[in-house]
């Protein structure tokens, strides 16, 4: 660690981790209550479970997107963070802010925390992923101009890298198109046009700038590679992923009451969005081959590697096998929807996250490069059972997708959504089995923080 | 990558090719607002309909339920759930007015919302008139 404030990401990186873990929680209660449909009725109904899986997992990648700018920013500034105690501050404000939504979301029914928080004032509540009450949403937007503040001054007033200027770009990005989850309309086909203007763009959007400078950052670091060959790489990579993906929304425009042309559009460019991620892929192998040095934290090169590869299969071939509008007009809103999203935001998102917090935190519990030899085995057990798992359960849920639509959407008989459910429940059960490697992995993963042993030195 | 191609050259294409592209996106976008009032039949939108999606929100049934292909794949698709139903409204108020309060055991079941007869006609015109959209004939059939 080159510069003291960067120590404020420990704790980002620590309450990332604790929300990450309730996710997985919640996620194996709801994959329990696809079996077993009564599991924990009516004390918490799928839907609260649904909401406390998906927005711990909102929260938890944008405590580890903040922790991992706190870290990387000074860094590349060349400079302490403009102010430590406006980051130590806002992390509060924003763990308080999550805590009492998830509290809320489990301890009264939802339409009663909709009247505790004055929905009707500005409704914004009850759509997908954006179900924080607007009091929530408003605390998030000041978050992140506090948060933003405290970056861009420290980015302004130091040295400008590509790697901090896209971050930020990114970070802006992402500021800015939450804005729209305040707009809902009484119309449902203009709430949902714009509702993707906040979900899509975030997610295939301005968050893989965010990926890819974090990316770049801890190759630069890993490898030794030449910043310039690595900066290179990361502007085709981000060109190519928002001259894909901004036209790539019509995707989601094909059944919603939009115009057909998006048929064509969607299907287009959004048959191209795995490129970036391929060339993220090739990126993060060449950059590793081409290294000028060992370095001893081996558990976060994996993470960095493992990102790229699940990433392109999770988001690229994944979201490829369902893109093309022929094809959407029998999967859209199955479990072959489930499948991608799962890999895709494990391998994108979740492992970079992982991957930067494998990188930082030795240095920020010890201050030396690596953990001891037995800690860096002990994580990748943990990588491999989270990652092998997820795989499994992509593959599960691919497979009940693909019994669901023949069930229920082809053939002149076609199944009721219930009846076809009870069909492929077999599918459901082995995906609540993968689903129990999962945590197993994450316990040894977050039990290969407290292994110690000699932490290793940079090799010469 | 080769040294002919340089950094300044991919950053150009970054910048260019996300503000061309994000224009066109825009461009766009104004082209589908012309053209939605004719598809959504936004003049049907009473204010009970606009009270059915409030009911709808904050009740979170998109937690459980996709509507137009969005949402949660646990509950039915309810963009059709109209037609699905014979077109009758009462069916679909009694359908939710019916749900047993401790579930059905070991099967899943919709929870019991307590709400009363206006606002399950304000839910059921909302639904009715989202099974209005013309969705580009989604869903291909009438199980959703």
């Amino acid at each position: 660690m080159k510069y003291e404030s960067q120590g404020v990401a420990k704790l980002y990186f620590i309450a990332a981790l604790a929300l990450f873990t309730a996710q997985i929680i919640f996620g194996l209660i709801m994959a329990f209550q696809y079996v077993v449909g009564d599991f924990l009725f009516p004390e918490i109904p799928f839907n609260v479970a649904r909401m406390v899986h998906t927005n711990t997992l909102i929260v938890w990648l944008l405590f580890g997107f903040m922790g991992a700018a706190y870290y990387l920013v000074p860094e590349e500034s060349e400079r302490e963070l403009h102010s430590p105690m406006l980051a130590k501050l806002l992390f509060w404000v924003f763990l308080v802010a999550a805590g009492l939504t998830v509290a809320g979301y489990l301890l009264v029914p939802y339409s009663t925390l909709a009247e505790l928080t004055m929905n009707d004032l500005l409704p914004t509540m009850g759509r997908e992923f954006l179900e924080q009450p607007t009091i929530t949403k408003l605390g998030i937007v000041v978050v992140a101009l506090g948060f933003l503040f405290n970056i861009g001054m420290t980015i302004l007033s130091g040295r400008k890298t590509v790697i901090n200027i896209v971050l930020l770009t990114g970070l802006l990005g992402l500021a800015v198109f939450f804005l729209f989850s305040f707009y809902n309309p009484a119309n449902l086909v203009l709430d949902k046009y714009w509702w993707w203007w906040t979900v899509h763009l975030w997610v295939e959007g301005v968050w893989e700038l965010i990926l890819g400078s974090i990316l770049a950052f801890v190759l630069i670091k890993t490898t030794g590679v030449d910043r310039e060959v690595i900066e290179k790489w990361l502007y085709i990579i981000i060109a190519m992923a928002l001259i894909t993906g901004i036209i790539g929304t019509g995707h989601h425009y094909y059944w919603i009451g939009t115009p057909e042309y998006w048929q064509l559009l969607g299907s287009v460019f959004s048959a191209l969005e795995p490129i970036p991620f391929f060339m993220m892929t090739v990126f993060a192998f060449n950059m590793v081959n081409q290294r000028r040095k060992d370095h001893p934290n081996k558990a976060a090169v994996l993470w960095a590697l493992g990102c790229a590869v699940m990433a392109f299969l999770g988001a690229g071939v994944w979201g490829f096998l369902h893109t093309l509008a022929p094809v959407n007009y029998y999967t859209h809103g199955t479990q072959i929807t489930a499948a991608h999203g799962h890999m895709a935001f494990y391998g994108a998102y979740a492992m970079i996250v992982l991957a930067m917090i494998s990188y930082s935190m030795p240095f920020m519990t010890h201050g030396k490069p690596a953990n001891s030899n037995k800690a860096q085995v002990v994580e990748m057990w943990g990588f491999w059972l989270m990652t092998i798992s997820i795989v499994f359960i992509t593959l599960f849920l691919t497979g009940a997708g693909i019994l669901q639509v023949w069930l229920q959407r082809m053939g002149d008989n076609p199944q009721s959504f219930m009846s076809a459910q009870d069909s492929v429940a077999v599918f459901y059960w082995l995906r609540f089995a993968a689903g129990w490697f999962f945590l197993g992995g994450l316990v040894v993963y977050l039990y290969s923080f407290f292994v110690g042993g000699e932490p290793q030195e940079e090799s010469a | 990558m080769s040294d002919k191609f340089t950094k300044s050259m991919a950053r150009n294409i970054f910048i260019g090719g996300s503000l061309f592209f994000f224009l066109l996106f825009v461009g766009l976008t104004f082209d589908t607002m012309g053209s939605l009032p004719k598809r959504d039949h936004r003049e049907n939108i009473t204010p009970q309909v606009a009270n059915g999606k409030m009911l709808w929100e904050e009740n979170n049934c998109i937690g459980c339920h996709t509507l137009l292909g969005e949402g949660a794949y646990f509950a039915p698709e309810l963009g059709n759930v109209y037609t699905r139903f014979g077109q009758n409204k009462e069916v679909i108020k009694a359908f939710i007015a019916s749900r047993p309060v401790e579930g059905i055991p070991g099967r899943r079941s919709m929870p019991q919302f307590n709400l009363d007869d206006q606002q399950l006609d304000d839910l059921a015109e909302f639904l009715k008139w989202t099974s209005e959209i013309d969705t580009n004939n989604w869903p291909p059939n009438v199980q959703g």
